[in-house]
């Protein structure tokens, strides 16, 4: 599934294999029940236990930021507490660099919390009677380190998250995004690998969220951490999700790329999620280039033109040692030839046209594309042409689907 | 006829029966402490030294220095002159109506079952916290030891260790220790879950999680169950006197059979006094201690 381009040496971090978790007195007991396939209601109204999870195979690489999404209620917080075993899985293996967490003793387990792992979490889990600097430090200090090294470390930690000069204060004295940047700064502070974070933004209002969002871009291109992270916010998975896995009622329904997700949606529910997406926003020109590049590199007229025939369209991109020169239409191609076959391509006039990069998000090709009367040019960072982008895709992938209009299904709710 | 008179008349032992019960539970506990009374006394033997040391101690410090030191933590627990001012004003006057003996001797007496009470009922309290199964035996106890009359639990207390200081310290104990233990208990279970969810998903181990997150979170409750444990320690120092323990519970005692009101009142004023004096320094103390958890206020 999993493209191969610049990342395909990515070594797995985490894996997850056949992971249930089933809430109750009993869960051992009704776990065929589970296994025979009944759904989280019918097991509930049987039972009495709540279907936490069921059947959840993943694999997350190092370094990447991986996003868990679902509704309310869909067992993301359930999925998130297995990494560090806050809750203990019912059946299924959780192997953290090759290790079987469940089989780690009570002083291994607190060892593998306090290094490898660290957590944000929604409702920011900060020690009220502890002053910001010393909440930062709290992982330190729960690791016995010194406490004027691990306030040092602290202090530096609070100094990048922004929120220098607020040492001394007490978390009630923090607005949210403050308190969750101290959580930030805490979760940071421990140096650990891996880092979890459930819902850590969703109780922050849009415009601290989004600044809390590129503030976690910014540290994770420095840091380059392994980040799972959860949220019901189609929008904020697709900004800065490397791969997003989305969960329904326990179950996995669709994992892949932001991309994948957003044209490929597996079924209705991942739809309904898709659906209320700015795509022009969330997509970049390469994810949706289908079309061939019409490369005309031939460097005779007559060569040019035998390439040209080969093309669905009456235009062609000259391409020369020098990259990507313009646009020539069938039309002066033809009106050359006739004067010349022979004659060297680049004596010609080509027309201008303004190639787009592949990386740019689609919101900012729009004019250009729409403006244009042939489709444009996608060049890579090496100025490579690598596909064109038409006016019809466009229109194709911004316009609406008109598949899902007749229900209306659930809105990704908050909390 | 005869078969149908438990329904007018609850069915009865019959009057024999009884006593025989009586009497045999009786003559049990009896030899049982005239066994073991001597080995428990022994057990109890260093705090009755203490008690006594104490004691003497409050009895012979200067009355101005007593009321220094205690005017003086007055004031580093509440950071009020007025409460200081009126701790130097209620001492001198309990001196000055020829009381300070007797509440140098309640005093001592009350600090110690005090300071007991919570050496054991926090522990225990912790204890409930961590297991409902703990909870389910210790809870009908504490009813039990709440409700019962005082007198009835001073009998065999009495009976297994004489008149004197050390059943007034245990009697004063088993009435003012539940609210300390209830309240722990309380105080820890409300600790909010996802503070001491993060202190887990950090490492923390057990202990490091009751003292670095329960315990401080939970004490503006304790605090409240110290509070609530001393003041129950103070109301318990007229009965306690009837075992022997002497202080401004005596002459209460003395005030009611002779009928001797002003006595009985000036006695009992001193009590309140004191009472009052502990409540707002200990309340004082414990809001100081939490004022960070409030949030933007800066009292
Ligand atoms: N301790 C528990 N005991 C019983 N059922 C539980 C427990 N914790 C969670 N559940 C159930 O598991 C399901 C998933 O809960 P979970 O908290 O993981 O949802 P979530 O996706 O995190 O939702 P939200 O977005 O509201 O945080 C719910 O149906 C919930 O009732
Ligand atoms: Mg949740």
């Amino acid at each position: 599934m999993v493209e191969s381009d610049n990342n395909s040496a990515a070594t797995t971090l985490i894996k997850i294999e056949g992971l249930y978790k089933l809430f109750g007195n009993n869960p051992k007991k009704y776990m065929p029940l589970v296994h025979e396939g009944k759904s989280k209601d019918e097991i509930l109204a049987e039972t009495g236990h709540t279907l936490g999870l069921k059947d959840i195979n993943l694999t997350i690489n190092k370094g990447e930021i991986f996003v868990i999404m679902g509704l309310s209620g869909s067992g993301k917080s359930t999925l998130i507490r297995h990494f560090n075993r806050l809750i203990d899985p019912t059946e299924g293996v959780i192997e953290v660099e090759g290790t079987d967490v469940m089989k780690l003793g009570p002083k291994e387990l607190e060892q593998f919390r306090r290094h490898k792992m660290s957590m944000v979490f929604q409702r920011f889990g900060l020690l009220p009677h502890k002053s910001v600097v010393d909440n930062v430090a709290y992982g330190l200090s729960i690791q016995g380190v010194s406490k004027s090294e691990s306030k040092a470390k602290a202090v530096e930690w609070l100094a990048t998250v922004g929120l220098a000069g607020y040492e001394d204060q007490y978390p009630a004295q923090l607005s949210g995004g403050q308190q969750q940047r101290v959580g930030l700064a805490r979760a940071l502070c421990t140096d650990a690998e891996i880092l979890l974070m459930d819902e850590a933004f969703s109780a922050l209002d849009p415009l601290i969220r989004s600044e809390m969002q590129d503030q976690l871009i910014e540290l994770q291109e420095k840091l380059h951490k392994t980040i799972i992270f959860i949220t019901h916010d189609l929008d904020e998975a697709l900004r800065i999700g490397d791969r997003i896995a989305i969960l329904k009622d326990g179950e996995m329904v669709q994992q892949g790329e932001p991309e994948d997700i957003l044209l490929n949606p597996a079924n209705d529910y991942v739809e309904a999620f898709v659906r209320d997406v700015n795509r022009a926003r969330a997509l970049t020109v390469e994810t949706v280039m289908k079309d061939p590049a019409y490369r005309i590199t031939a460097s005779t007229i007559e060569d040019a033109l035998k390439q040209m025939k080969g093309f669905k369209e009456d235009y062609g991109y000259y391409v020369n040692e020098d990259g990507y020169q313009g646009v020539l239409t069938e039309e002066t191609l033809q009106a050359a030839f006739d004067d010349d076959k022979k004659a060297d391509l680049d004596s010609l006039q080509y027309e201008d046209l303004e190639a787009i990069s592949q990386d740019a998000v689609l919101e900012t090709v729009i004019p250009d594309t729409l403006n244009s009367q042939y489709s444009l040019p996608v060049i890579d960072d090496d100025g490579k042409i690598t596909g064109r982008l038409s006016r019809s895709t466009l229109a194709e992938v911004l316009g609406n689907d008109d598949k899902v209009t007749e229900e209306k299904p659930a809105e990704p709710k908050s909390n | 006829m005869a078969d149908a008179s438990w329904l007018s008349e609850i069915p009865q032992l019959s009057r024999g029966d009884l006593r025989d019960i009586r009497k045999y539970l009786d003559t049990a506990y009896r030899d049982f402490s005239r066994e073991y009374g001597e080995m428990i006394e022994g057990f109890f033997d260093p705090l009755l030294t203490f008690l006594v040391w104490f004691e003497k101690l409050l009895l012979a410090t200067p009355w101005w220095l007593v009321i220094a030191i205690v005017a003086g933590l007055a004031y580093l627990s509440s950071r009020s002159w007025k409460l200081s001012l009126g701790v130097v004003i209620s001492f001198f006057m309990i001196g000055y109506f020829g009381m300070w003996d007797n509440t140098m001797r309640t005093m001592s007496i009350i600090l110690v079952c005090t300071f007991m009470a919570i050496a054991l009922g926090v522990p225990i309290g912790i204890a409930m916290a961590r297991s409902d199964r703990v909870q389910s035996v210790v809870t009908p106890l504490l009813d039990i030891m709440q409700t019962m009359p005082a007198f009835v639990y001073l009998i065999p207390v009495v009976m297994l260790l004489g008149i004197g200081k050390i059943p007034g310290v245990i009697a004063v104990i088993i009435y003012a220790i539940p609210p300390v233990i209830r309240l722990t208990n309380l105080g820890i279970r409300l600790v909010d879950k996802d503070v001491l969810e993060a202190a887990t998903a950090y490492g923390a181990n057990s202990m490091q999680r009751l003292m670095g997150v329960q315990l401080p979170l939970a004490m503006p409750t304790i605090m409240a169950g110290i509070n609530q444990t001393i003041m129950m320690a103070l109301s318990m120092v007229v009965i306690a006197s009837m075992i022997g323990v002497k202080g401004l519970g005596q002459p209460v005692l003395k005030s009611i059979t002779n009928q001797y009101f002003t006595l009985g009142l000036l006695n009992g004023l001193a009590i309140v006094a004191l009472a009052i004096i502990f409540d707002r320094v200990s309340q004082a103390y414990a809001k100081r201690s939490q004022r960070h958890l409030g949030g933007m206020d800066n009292g």
